[in-house]
């Protein structure tokens, strides 16, 4: 089985994508966790709401939504361009932002999970032994969700590589900047004769997330031999 | 040392109100359990904080709330043993014997390392971790955590609570170490007069969240609020004594406390070595004439002092026997058969098996 040029692409690309959206959320999605988990404010259930909404929302409808916000007279998109050189419309960024933001309530889930399963009397015990509230964060609070994390971040990568209602809403199906393994395919199904080419990517597909299951289940053994609880 | 303590504060229904001063190398908090214990050692190591409160630790304000002082807890240096060890799950125990270590800048010597493991017995289990230990093995690994870290003062918190007698018995000696070979501070509750007997100095009686009684450990716990505090059949007094000789041909030990010797199962320690030694009230039995052909080998010659009222049944007797203060626990009807009053001459006899600790 070969792939040609144009269908080896997308694969890469659609790696690619999903490989930045789940690295440049995981910072956000901890905050997000640990302010759902641990936090005390002012309109807690509103950020949980906003941060579930890409679950449930057709996902078209969330493409559409980011069109408005990011495209490149959205306020947000318009801004970022202007400051930043930031474009997301008709790129791979935006791509890769699309995939993001599907896979956000994926990850801030897992990782919320995490951080509420942590034995907060160690935290307290750290602290009587010295360490500040950022150590005891580095030192303790982020091993013991570490599964967690990883967890979230597998989900976040699944989700990114078979996402496609948003990805080709906000920034359409273009050949080598934004069209991923899954618009890929649905080219294919939509030309006489693609079969072949969309049955080689569809196992591509298959190898990829049997791969990134395995991986999550080795790593979820890996960290529950790691910290069984004393 | 010098610890002084003070604090009000409300959790719901429930309001602490106490303060107390301590120059004791071991100063037991002591009291049934929802007395209020735990929330005030919260209080002093910080992790609670209270409504009103002052904390001062050898001329040092650690914590004053008129004043707003309030030093955050990993700046306080007070090492804390919890009921649960709380080891952290995801090092080894080398690893966590040395978290503590490497926050206080690592001033301790290897070989003050090499010591406190020696001490506590645990250099066989450093690469193990947490979850494969004992009970015992996992709170002496957490005393040992704690004292690495270079404390100011040693809180503890029911460390035995969590642990079957035969574990109990185990670390109890440890600890006695700890008390007798560092000079570190410590701050013990508990609520079994067991414990408290064998290891405090000074005694705080803790009840409903406010102080009923402090002082000497020995004084205290004979006293009607000490006993109050007491689970009912765990009540009796304490002497204080110092070995005598010791007879290994029949594992006894003879222990002076006043005038009287008393036979106690084997104690592993130098004669000339102070003890203490907890009679339980309901372990004393009462006699007017000298008993012959016996088995118990402390037979005591005392006056009584006072008799407690009528409860349930039974009465707890005062005894003065050879300087001691002795509690001995009768039915009512065996006070009226002996006709029991103040100023009446008594022999207290008590089984040796039953000083067992």
């Amino acid at each position: 089985m070969t792939l040609s040029d144009a269908e080896w692409t997308a694969v890469q690309l659609s790696l690619r994508v999903a490989t930045v959206a789940m690295l440049c959320s995981l910072p956000l999605a901890l905050l997000t966790a640990m302010a759902l988990a641990r936090g005390r404010f002012w309109g807690k259930s509103i950020l949980n709401g906003i941060v579930h909404m890409p679950l449930v929302l057709p996902p078209v409808v969330t493409g559409f939504v980011l069109l408005l916000l990011f495209g490149r007279r959205g306020p947000i998109g318009a801004f970022l361009a202007e400051n930043f050189g930031i474009v997301f419309s008709f790129r791979w960024t935006g791509a890769a932002l699309a995939c993001a933001v599907m896979g956000f309530p994926l990850m801030v889930r897992s990782i919320r999970l995490s951080v509420e399963a942590v034995d907060r009397k160690l935290e307290d015990a750290a602290a009587t032994l010295g360490a500040g509230p950022a150590w005891v964060f580095m030192t303790v609070t982020l091993p013991l969700i570490l599964p967690g994390i990883i967890a979230g971040m597998i989900l976040s990568f699944a989700k990114a590589m078979g996402e496609f209602g948003a990805t080709i809403t906000f920034v359409s199906n273009i050949p080598g900047e934004t069209q991923t393994l899954s618009s890929a395919i649905y080219t294919f199904t939509q030309v006489p004769g693609g079969d072949a080419g969309a049955m080689r990517l569809a196992v591509i597909s298959v190898i990829i997330s049997m791969a990134a299951l395995m991986l999550s289940e080795i790593f979820a053994a890996l960290a529950a031999k790691r910290s069984v609880a004393a | 040392m010098s610890l002084e303590v003070e604090a009000r504060h409300r959790i719901g229904a429930f309001t602490i109100d106490a303060a107390f001063t301590s120059d004791g190398s071991v100063t037991a908090l002591f009291g049934r359990s929802g007395s209020g214990k735990t929330s005030l050692i919260n209080i002093i190591a910080g992790l609670l904080r209270p409504d009103v409160g002052r904390i001062v630790l050898d001329g040092d304000v650690i914590a004053d709330s008129r004043k707003r002082i309030f030093t955050p807890i990993h700046r306080r240096r007070f090492g804390y043993v919890f009921q649960e060890a709380r080891l952290f799950p995801h090092m080894s125990v080398s690893g966590n014997l040395a978290y503590g270590r490497w926050f206080s800048g690592a001033q301790k010597s290897a070989s003050e390392f090499g010591r406190i493991i020696e001490m506590l017995g645990i250099g066989h289990l450093l690469d193990r971790r947490p979850s494969t230990l004992s009970g015992g093995e996992r709170q002496r690994v957490a005393v040992g955590r704690a004292l690495l870290a270079s404390p100011r003062l040693l809180l503890m918190d029911e460390p035995l609570a969590a642990l079957d007698e035969a574990r109990k018995a185990e670390i109890l000696p440890y600890l006695e170490r700890l008390r007798d070979e560092t000079r570190i501070p410590i701050v013990y509750v508990s609520h079994s007069v067991a414990e408290v007997a064998r290891l405090a100095e000074r005694v705080i009686v803790i009840e409903n969240g406010r102080v009923q009684a402090s002082g000497d450990a020995a004084v205290i716990l004979s006293q009607p609020a000490a006993v109050h505090a007491m689970d009912w059949r765990e009540a009796g007094a304490l002497l204080e004594g110092v070995v005598e000789s010791h007879d290994s041909a029949h594992n006894l030990t003879i222990v002076r406390a006043g005038e009287c010797l008393v036979r106690v199962p084997q104690l592993f320690v130098p004669p000339d070595h102070s003890v203490r030694l907890h009679i339980a009230a309901r372990d004393v039995m009462l006699a007017t004439a000298r008993p012959e052909g016996i088995s118990a080998l402390n037979v005591f010659e005392g006056t009584v002092i006072d008799l407690s009222p009528d409860g349930k049944g039974s009465i707890d007797v005062r005894l003065q026997c050879g300087g001691n203060v002795i509690l001995a626990r009768i039915t009512a009807l065996s006070r009226e058969a002996l006709q029991l009053a103040p100023g009446k001459s008594v022999h207290a006899i008590v089984k040796t098996v039953a000083l067992d600790h």
